[in-house]
């Protein structure tokens, strides 16, 4: 299985090749990117975003996974590639290996267009220099049909919602209607894990690795599976929240923007969207942020530099979330005639980024191929804690464990907001 | 063979004059004709099995069972192994006892018979996943079933039969969709034997005084084992791979060893893990159809 979508792969590191422009055109800029990688994607960067910038741009699809290996082939051989777009923790393991330049003349451009302080310190990648410009972002946050409203406990506010008010929230309407109508994405394909290491469990413990099995985590633990009684039990097939929100089996629901956009899309007078919920330790939220990189030794930083300013322009992030659902990350006011239902969305995400309380939260950085083994460890202990009633300090000692195995298995370093470590993470 | 025995005398000659090249190439005949379909499954299964196998054996840490291990230490891996075995066992018998008794019923059908077979064969037609999310389509909390149900004043609401609290029902739900989906295979497989059975054995046992019963039991059945035996191994083989319709309905409710197969490669990206439960759905596959090739095989004196 392996071999074949490596030859798979092979194959489209070949056609990338094939369709990057020949390496003596200086003056253009040829953009590799692990985003909008489908072929109708590719088409709308290339025809909506791309095609009025600065410099004439060259979009290249890739596959995550290829990324450094397509990267370091071009700057051994044919030296095509300038930019390079991709998730924060893509662009992460780059930087030791050498393949991206410092981006410290663009300090100047992410203060003048206001991108926020905590992406901005992301960007750094724990060392002194930028090393990419914030390009846009897509997060999880809370959807509720406004049939619920009315059972908010008293005081609650959907801005400044806790963990504890959430629970107290289901369970009125299900005094009331006799329904559990909170709803969680922990289907076979859901992002349950997610929402445990970004936002839940960061909320108790103010990290997702170190504090893995202090009493905070097992507090959190005990205060999730009480409020697990009024979650509907169907929440274990549920994969994308968008569709129990449109049947009306779910009111309340956690997922990822691209998850929930159908839901606000179709029916926007009907739901609300609305920050994550805050924990002890503060509202911890996920970003995924995709960054803009130049390459070592690209063969036109100046150009890539200018696709960049490009890219950053409100106008152009404006267009961006038009035609690929990820919101601005620099000071844009939303539009008027944007879709009702995206902006709900980009509302609820820019009042989460902006939370006097929020605590970002990054991915998993570091862990390579046992990114998958890490989510599921946080899934298991759910499920051995929240379903099948095994007793919580046991079940944490035994998780920890294996996370730590995880860890050094992956040789990660700590990564924020747990604080930085000297060599592999380790669990306290 | 027949052609070949025919056409050897006049060839004689030639291999005397020539020195044999055309009986060569009508021996060789078949296996050309044969050589395509060979290399084809040669690529497209030997290859990706073997492959497989290395993946399974293959851990960071050199070659070993370590896959195995993470297997073993799956939460859901006893259970996968549990559900996974209960679906085989409850609905393959059920299945051959359903197509056996649609076939009988075929065999008195004069007129339609076409229409019937081909509607009793429409599941056939139809992917698993797209035969899952009908049932889903039926059992979930505002589907169909509870519908009428709730129109006919039965429940009072939405009722929830897929989740971990109603795992007898969900089970059943399974089941159902199961039989309806993949009887149609067991039952084509049987209407073929059937109509090898020639009708003058039963018109013989029924002048002896047979039972309809004692002619079905001592006569048509022992006569279709040969199609039974294969129903039985494809459908088993096949009810142990049983993965979207579970997925589809049970969710992470009902996992299967498929399903975790699928997880670990999709979810969890450890190709080496999803292989190793590939494997040993592979090794239970291999075992059940040795099991049907030696409990099924032809006794002394009976026509093979």
């Amino acid at each position: 299985m392996r071999a074949s979508l490596a030859a798979l792969n092979g194959a489209l590191v070949l056609s990338a090749f094939s369709a990057a422009p020949l390496p003596a055109r200086a003056q253009e800029v040829t953009f590799l990117s692990t985003q909008m990688r489908p072929l109708e994607e590719a088409q709308r960067a290339r025809t909506q975003i791309l095609n009025g910038a600065p410099v004439k741009t060259t979009y290249v699809p890739e596959e995550p996974p290829q990324l450094p290996v397509h990267l370091q082939a071009d700057a051994q051989g044919s030296h095509t590639i300038s930019l390079v777009g991709a998730l924060h923790g893509e662009l992460a393991p780059l930087v030791p290996i050498g393949l991206l330049a410092p981006l410290d003349d663009q300090e100047t451009l992410l203060k003048q267009r206001g991108i926020p302080g905590n992406l901005a310190t992301l960007a750094h990648l724990g060392g002194e220099h930028l090393m990419y410009v914030p390009w846009m972002q897509a997060t999880y946050i809370m959807a509720a049909s406004k049939k619920a409203l009315q059972y908010l406990p008293e005081g609650a506010k959907l801005e400044t919602l806790t963990y504890s008010q959430l629970g107290e929230w289901a369970a009125n309407v299900q005094k009331a209607t006799g329904q559990r109508v909170l709803g969680f994405p922990a289907g076979p394909t859901g992002l349950m894990a997610r929402f445990l290491e970004g936002y839940l469990l960061p909320s108790y413990t103010g990290g997702t690795v170190v504090n893995y099995r202090s009493p905070e985590a097992e507090t959190m633990w005990a205060d999730f599976k009480a409020l697990w009684a009024h979650v509907n039990p169907n929440s274990t097939n549920y994969n994308f929240m968008q569709e129990p929100l449109l049947s009306g089996d779910v009111w309340i629901a956690w997922d990822h923007v691209a998850r929930l956009q159908d839901a606000f899309r179709k029916q926007p007078n009907d739901f609300v969207a609305f920050p994550a919920p805050a924990g002890p330790k503060g509202r911890s939220f996920m970003p995924v942020i995709v960054g803009l990189a130049v390459a070592k030794d690209a063969p036109n930083a100046a150009g890539a530099k200018q696709v960049i300013d490009y890219l950053l322009k409100p106008e152009m992030q404006v267009t961006t979330l038009r035609v690929t659902s990820f919101f601005p990350v620099v000071k844009v006011a939303i539009p008027e005639d944007l879709d009702p239902g995206m902006k709900l969305e980009a509302q609820a995400v820019a009042q989460q980024q902006a939370a006097p309380d929020a605590k970002p939260v990054l991915l998993p950085v570091g862990l390579g191929s046992h990114g998958g083994e890490f989510d599921r460890l946080f899934t298991d202990t759910f499920q051995r804690v929240v379903l099948r009633g095994q007793t919580i300090h046991e079940v944490v000692q035994r998780e920890a464990q294996d996370m730590q195995h995880v860890l050094d298995a992956a040789k990660a370093p700590c990564w924020s907001p747990d604080p930085p470590s000297q060599g592999t993470c380790q669990v306290k | 063979m027949v052609s070949q025995t025919a056409a050897a005398p006049s060839e004689t000659p030639l291999r005397e004059a020539g020195g044999g090249g055309v009986s060569r190439r009508t021996a060789l005949r078949p296996y050309i004709l044969i050589a395509p379909s060979l290399v084809f499954l040669l690529l497209l299964f030997f290859i990706p099995l073997v492959q497989t196998i290395a993946l399974a054996f293959r851990t960071s840490a050199g070659t070993g069972f370590g896959n195995f291990g993470k297997v073993w230490n799956d939460l859901d891996f006893f259970d996968a192994v549990k559900d996974t075995f209960a679906l085989v066992v409850v609905a393959v018998p059920v299945q051959l006892a359903l197509a056996l008794g649609m076939s009988m019923m075929l065999r008195h059908v004069r007129r339609g018979r076409d229409l019937i077979l081909w509607i009793w064969s429409i599941p056939l037609g139809i992917s698993d996943l797209a035969a899952g999310l009908v049932w889903l389509a039926i059992l979930t909390d505002k589907g169909y079933l509870n519908t009428a149900l709730f129109q006919l004043g039965v429940i009072p609401g939405p009722q929830s039969w897929l989740t971990y609290e109603t795992p007898v029902v969900l089970f059943c739900a399974i089941l159902t969709a199961e039989l309806w989906r993949a009887t149609a295979i067991v039952f084509v497989i049987l209407v073929a034997g059937v109509q090898l059975v020639p009708k003058e054995f039963e018109e013989a046992a029924s002048v002896f005084g047979a039972t309809a019963w004692q002619r079905f039991r001592r006569v048509t059945l022992p006569l279709l084992r040969p199609s039974i035996q294969t129903a039985l191994i494809l459908r088993t083989v096949l009810a142990f791979e049983t993965f979207a319709v579970v997925l589809a309905i049970g969710g992470t409710n009902f996992p299967v060893l498929i399903s975790q197969a699928f997880i670990w490669q999709n979810q969890n990206q450890d190709y080496g893990t999803a292989a190793a439960y590939a494997v040993i759905v592979m090794v239970v596959s291999l075992a059940a159809t040795a099991v049907y090739l030696v409990a099924l095989r032809p006794r002394a004196g009976e026509p093979a």
